[in-house]
Formats: C-alpha cells, sequence, structure tokens
C-alpha cells in the first residue's frame, strides 16, 4: 500500500478543476449544469488550498478556503437569481437558445 | 492598529454603504435621495484620500496584507472620481427607462469598495475578496434592467464568463500559495527561487484570470455582448472603471513578487498586448451598433495600455497609468455624445442614428468629432500623447516588433474612426434629437472636450503627478 501524499490530492485536484472547465464548455443543454461546473472548480481550489496548508504547516490556505467557500455561496445566489430573471423574460434556460446578443 | 486612520476612506465608504441600504428599506420613494447622498460620500471618499494618503510614503498595514502608497492613492482617487461622473450622469437615463432604484447607486458604491480593496492589496486573501466585491456587483448592474431581455443576458453571460475567470485566477492563488509557503505578495518575492516552473503555472492561470477582468484577447468574447446589452449608463461604467483597478493589479502582481520571473511573464504579456492591439482594431471595422464598436475600441486600447506594462520598467508603468487615465476622459466623453442621443425618451445607439448629426447638432457633433479622433491617435489632442508615451516607453526597451505593430493597429483603427465622422458630417440627416439635456451630461461632454483639447498646453502636469509613482 502507498501513502497518499501531496501529490494524491493535488491530482484529485486537478481532475476536479478539469471537469468543471470541461463542463462549461462542452454543456449544451442547460446554465444550471454550467452553475455546478463553476461550483466544481471553486471546491477543487479548496481540495488544493486545504492539501498544500497541511503539507507546509502553514493556516492561512485553510482561511482562504473559508473566505473562498463564503463567496462561492454567494455567487451561486446571484447566479440563481440572473437565471430567474433570464427565464422569466425568455423562458428558456437552454444554453443554445441564448443568442439575442451576437454579432 | 496604529495608522488605522490611513484605510479610513474604505471604512467610511462601507459604513456608507450599510446606512444607505437601511435607508432604502425604511424611507419609501429615497431613490433621488440616496442618489445624491451617494455621490456625496463618493466625493468625501475621494477627498479623504486625497488629504490623508497622499503625501505618504509606503505604508503596510495588517500584517503587510494591504499597501497604501502613491500608486493605491493616485488610482483611488481616479476610481473614485470616475465613479461619481457616471453616478451622475446616468441619473437621467435611468429615470427614462424607469430603473431609477435605490440599488443602483448602492451597487455602484458597493463595486467602488471593491475596486479600492483590490488597489491597496498585498496579499492573495485581500486581493480575491476585493475582486469577488467587484464583480459580484457588476453581475447585478449588468442585469440592472431586469424586464429587457438583452440587459438579462448580457448580466448572464458576464456571471458566466467572469465566475470561470475568477475559478481560473483562484486555481492559480493555490498554486502559487503551494509553492511558495504564502499568499503575501513580499513573502512570495522572497521565495521565488524554490520552484519556477510550477510558479509559471500559477503566474499564467492569475494572467488569465486577470485579463478576462479587463477584457484582454483571447480573453475578450464578453465584452461586446455585455456592452451592448447592459443598460449604457452601466455600459460606461463597465468601460471606465473596473479597467483602473485591474490594470492596478496586473502592475502589483507583476512588479512586486513576481519581477525576477519577468522572462516568463513577459512573452504573456507582450502576446495580449499585440493580440488586443489587432483584433480591437480589425473587428471593429463591420460593426453596426455604437456600444458594440466602443467595446471593440475598448479591447484595442487596453492592448496599448498592456504594451507599456509588458516593458518591465518604471516609465513602462508610467505611461500605461497615463494612458489609462487620457483613455477614461475620451470614454466619458463619447458615452456623453451617445446619452445625448435622444428622442422623445428613446435612446438611440445604432452607428446609422449618428448620420448627418452636424446639420442637427453642429457644437455635439463637432465635440464628437475631437473625441473620436483623439481616440484615433491623431495629434494634437490627448489620445495622441497617450499613445506616445506608450511608444516611446516601448521603444526604450528596444521591443520594435510590439512598437511596430501597435503603429499597424493605430493605423487601422482610424479606418472606423473616420467612418464614424464621415456619416456625422457627410451622410443625410435624421430628425432632429432633444436638447433639454441634464446639467452634469453637459459638464461632463464640454470638460473632457476641452481636457482633450488643451492636453498639449499642459502635459507637464499629469506626467509631474504619474512620475512619483515608483514601483521597481
Amino acid at each position: 500500500m502507498t501513502e497518499v501524499g501531496l501529490g494524491h490530492y493535488l491530482t484529485l485536484g486537478a481532475v476536479i478543476f478539469s471537469i468543471g472547465v470541461i463542463g462549461i464548455f462542452l454543456n449544451r443543454k442547460n446554465i444550471i449544469v454550467i452553475l455546478m461546473s463553476i461550483e466544481l472548480i471553486l471546491l477543487s481550489v479548496n481540495i488544493n488550498l486545504v492539501s498544500f496548508s497541511i503539507y507546509l504547516g502553514d493556516l492561512s490556505g485553510q482561511v482562504f478556503t473559508l473566505f473562498i467557500l463564503t463567496v462561492a455561496a454567494a455567487e451561486a445566489a446571484i447566479g440563481l437569481a440572473i437565471i430567474v430573471v433570464y427565464y422569466r423574460n425568455s423562458g428558456t434556460i437552454r444554453v443554445e437558445e441564448i443568442d439575442k446578443l451576437k454579432g | 492598529m496604529q495608522n488605522l486612520e490611513l484605510v479610513f476612506p474604505e471604512i467610511f465608504i462601507s459604513l456608507g454603504i450599510m446606512f444607505l441600504l437601511i435607508l432604502g428599506v425604511f424611507k419609501k420613494n429615497s431613490s433621488k435621495l440616496i442618489h445624491n447622498i451617494s455621490l456625496v460620500f463618493l466625493l468625501i471618499t475621494a477627498v479623504i484620500t486625497f488629504n490623508e494618503t497622499l503625501s505618504l510614503n509606503k505604508i503596510k498595514l495588517f500584517n503587510n496584507s494591504i499597501i497604501i502608497d502613491y500608486l493605491s492613492s493616485f488610482m483611488k482617487i481616479v476610481t473614485l472620481v470616475a465613479a461619481f461622473l457616471v453616478l451622475t450622469i446616468s441619473s437621467n437615463y435611468l429615470k427614462s427607462l424607469k430603473i431609477f432604484k435605490i440599488e443602483y447607486p448602492i451597487l455602484i458604491l458597493s463595486s467602488v469598495l471593491g475596486m479600492m480593496i483590490m488597489i491597496s492589496s498585498n496579499d492573495l486573501i485581500v486581493f480575491y475578496m476585493g475582486l469577488e466585491l467587484q464583480s459580484l456587483s457588476l453581475y447585478v448592474l449588468a442585469t440592472f434592467n431586469r424586464d429587457q431581455i438583452k440587459s438579462s443576458e448580457a448580466g448572464l453571460k458576464y456571471f458566466v464568463l467572469s465566475a470561470l475567470s475568477s475559478g481560473l485566477l483562484l486555481y492559480g492563488c493555490s498554486l502559487i500559495y503551494g509553492f511558495t509557503g504564502s499568499t503575501n505578495f513580499d513573502v512570495i518575492s522572497n521565495q521565488l527561487s524554490s520552484n519556477e516552473y510550477a510558479l509559471t503555472f500559477g503566474i499564467v492561470f492569475i494572467l488569465v484570470g486577470l485579463a478576462f477582468k479587463i477584457s484582454a484577447v483571447p480573453f475578450h468574447m464578453w465584452a461586446p455582448d455585455v456592452y451592448e446589452g447592459s443598460p449604457t449608463s452601466v455600459t460606461l461604467f463597465f468601460t471606465m472603471v473596473p479597467k483602473i483597478a485591474a490594470l492596478t493589479v496586473f502592475i502589483r502582481f507583476l512588479y512586486v513578487p513576481f519581477l525576477n520571473l519577468i522572462d516568463q511573464w513577459q512573452m504573456i504579456l507582450i502576446f495580449l498586448s499585440i493580440a488586443s492591439m489587432l483584433f480591437g482594431a480589425v473587428a471593429a471595422i463591420g460593426q453596426k451598433n455604437l456600444k458594440r464598436l466602443v467595446a471593440y475600441s475598448s479591447i484595442g486600447h487596453v492592448g496599448y495600455a498592456l504594451a507599456g506594462l509588458a516593458t518591465g520598467s518604471n516609465e513602462g508603468i508610467q505611461s500605461s497609468i497615463i494612458y489609462i487615465t487620457i483613455y477614461i476622459i475620451m470614454n466619458l466623453g463619447l458615452f456623453s455624445c451617445l446619452l445625448m442621443m435622444r428622442r422623445n425618451d428613446v435612446y438611440y445607439e445604432e452607428i446609422e442614428d449618428l448620420s448627418g448629426l452636424s446639420k442637427n447638432h453642429p457644437l455635439l457633433s463637432l465635440s464628437l468629432l475631437i473625441i473620436l479622433f483623439s481616440l484615433a491617435g491623431i495629434p494634437p489632442l490627448a489620445g495622441f500623447f497617450a499613445k506616445f508615451y506608450i511608444f516611446k516607453s516601448v521603444l526604450e526597451q528596444s521591443m520594435f516588433f510590439l512598437a511596430i505593430v501597435g503603429l499597424l493597429s493605430t493605423v487601422v483603427a482610424a479606418f472606423y474612426y473616420l467612418r464614424l465622422i464621415k456619416i456625422m458630417y457627410f451622410d443625410k440627416e435624421h430628425e432632429k434629437f432633444d436638447t433639454d439635456h441634464g446639467i452634469w451630461l453637459k459638464f461632463s461632454l464640454i470638460a473632457s472636450t476641452i481636457l482633450i483639447l488643451l492636453y498639449f498646453v499642459f502635459p507637464s502636469q499629469l506626467i509631474d503627478i504619474v512620475s512619483k509613482i515608483n514601483i521597481i
């Protein structure tokens, strides 16, 4: 059995980060999925920060994580509100149909 | 907790925001009152910043996480004055769109607070918190005309792309924290030698995030849509104020912790700059909507400002700061003209609507002519000097390719500015626009035109102020 070290956590963070970024660009269906992908990106950053913080024996990474969690909550709230406003105007939240502004 | 008075501007403006929120909840129909009070707050904050911090040398507070120096004070004052002017000239526009609500000035105040925190940040955590406070308010501002589908779509696009860019930026922050062991800029700069390649990854991620915020190519795709969809007064805010804060962060971030890694980031900055200058010049040619055109032209102007930053010298930084200051003045004038194109409470924003403007409104079209010539960089107007300083500092570092591309794209960009002038002066006229504009709108148009026109009489004033900024 190999021991789980910093490298494993960083790999996990990188994988989740990539899933989040790919999720934003490949997604053609629903904006809610984009919101979830953004959350994934922020969570992968949190994994990175916490593992670095444990590895370095320095607390400021965990403090940073707490800040990111709060901001992520605020961002999700504002994002959902904007999606509701958009839905009221257009009656759809399908990504392909968001094309009123073009040129 | 000595020196707490140095962050008094920030404390004052945040208390002011809370006061205005409470006032807005308990007093009905108070939008005009709150609008005026927030104007007063912005002025008072600017005066406090001017009085308390302009004379000081570099001072660091809160465990070195906040830095107050000449650069931060200058940029804060520019931000506050720009926000003040935006707020004054937007009131009539908002009234005629029936979105004159209490939230508008409060959101502008809170994004200004975020920018002030960004400007004086010396730590990744503080920088991130300022950035988010700024962007969260900007999302809502872009969606402000919420019953109109264009505005809500602009807000949606801005939210998605900006949140993605914050995510990239944060990932870079986490890498830098991990490989240097600290979030503080000063400590980071002492730890640089440890692991250069991992740090380069971190720098690249953060640069991508920042380039999103100032809409540099290839991270510009949100700008035209958001600029077109948002209400015009919000577009004015977008083109002016966040750029100042993001440029300051660029300077702080690249020149304080990572100056020794200049070989790693210089190429990235040169690429961003060249791509933005070329793309901004070429893509604007086919546009029909004035706000979209402004978006592309602002992408191009950001490219010039970045060219100054790419030099890695004090003169480069100073020329970028001069450039962005003059750019703000020109943009203020341009948008004042745009806000004057109104007929029976309907605002017109197509290029087509400019046609024959000179026959009906000779003064308006004369000032628009001066502003457009200045944006194109024709001497002796202010825009020419702004570009001149940039090219001078770029050539001093013998970066000839960057200078040549910059000059060429100036020529291409001149085409679409001249086309606007041709449409204004030589095409068939439409009906007259209304002429009963607010006093502040007239004031900002006249003031910006005069500043642009007479800049060459007193060019040393601005240079003297900016030359006190020494980062390296």
